[in-house]
């Protein structure tokens, strides 16, 4: 999520490939480092109901993820 | 004597005409330009950005959020996310019945309260700044604005709570508003609860 411009797309790809999953970890630790939030969107598997996942680390993304959300990290208004 | 003079004159102009073009040429030299929009790094407005901004943003907190949390926003213009932290043991985990949910509106406090009674506990300004040196001219769009809300709540609700400048409500949402709001989502569940029986008994 981008102020101004909503969502962009980073990055894609296969994780299993290995060039693909170098390509997603290098824009991964970027978006960190720039001081981004990460957040995967997952089902509760007990209340089967849908919340987010902040990741801090690219090995803590579930890995039936199919995306991960950056999003400006809150601050007091 | 009148045509030598203007005789005269014609040929004083056309010898000074390349010394003027000269000094016009430097004048023009010299003088500050004017900075153009480019050169000051400012973006040509596209009206149509910022919708498209917005309808991108919708998509995403549908895929996202459950199914009657979208309806919640779609209809309401606003997302309950129920608290997960209560202090006492007993109030935790308690389903469909929080001891204390949220209200989170685009752009707007996050708001706490009591569900069972409908007591405002209070209002968490929380906001997402631009990071990208943008000087704090923009802002997320509205529904993605809430997808964040409902991402940190979600996923680490003490972080996001921490952070946020929590007054009583009134700071800047008008309570009566939002215990407005309280009673349409009421009746809004009870709406959804009425279809969902019709469409059960159908079966």
């Amino acid at each position: 999520m981008k102020p101004g411009h909503g969502e962009v797309l980073l990055a894609e790809g296969d994780p299993r490939v290995r060039e693909d999953e170098e390509r997603l970890v290098e824009e991964f630790r970027r978006q960190l480092d720039e001081g981004m939030w990460a957040a995967v969107p997952v089902r509760n598997p007990g209340s089967g109901r849908r919340e987010a996942q902040m990741v801090k680390d690219y090995a803590d993304i579930p890995p039936d993820s199919e995306r991960v959300i950056f999003f400006p990290r809150a601050s007091g208004g | 004597m009148l045509l030598a003079l203007l005789a005269l004159a014609l040929i004083a102009m056309v010898l000074a005409a390349p010394l003027g073009l000269r000094r016009l040429r430097d004048w023009r030299a010299r003088r500050p330009t004017r900075a153009t929009a480019g050169e000051l790094d400012l973006e040509l407005y596209d009206p149509g950005r910022e919708r498209r901004a917005e309808q991108r943003a919708r998509e995403l907190l549908r895929s996202c959020v459950n199914a009657e949390e979208w309806g919640m926003y779609r209809d309401l213009g606003f997302i309950r996310v129920a608290g997960r932290h209560a202090r006492r043991e007993i109030d935790r985990d308690r389903g469909a019945h929080p001891a204390y949910a949220y209200l989170v509106y685009p752009h707007k406090p996050i708001v706490a309260y009591v569900p069972e009674t409908g007591q405002l506990l209070s209002e968490y300004c929380v906001e997402f700044p631009d990071l990208t040196g943008g000087g704090g001219r923009h802002r997320l769009p509205a529904s993605d604005d809430v997808l964040a809300k409902w991402m940190a709540l979600t996923s680490d609700e003490d972080r996001v709570i921490r952070r946020a400048n929590m007054h009583l409500v009134g700071r800047q949402l008008d309570p009566a508003r939002v215990r407005r709001d309280l009673w349409r989502l009421a009746e809004w569940e009870r709406r959804r609860g009425n279809r969902e029986q019709v469409q059960q008994s159908q079966r």
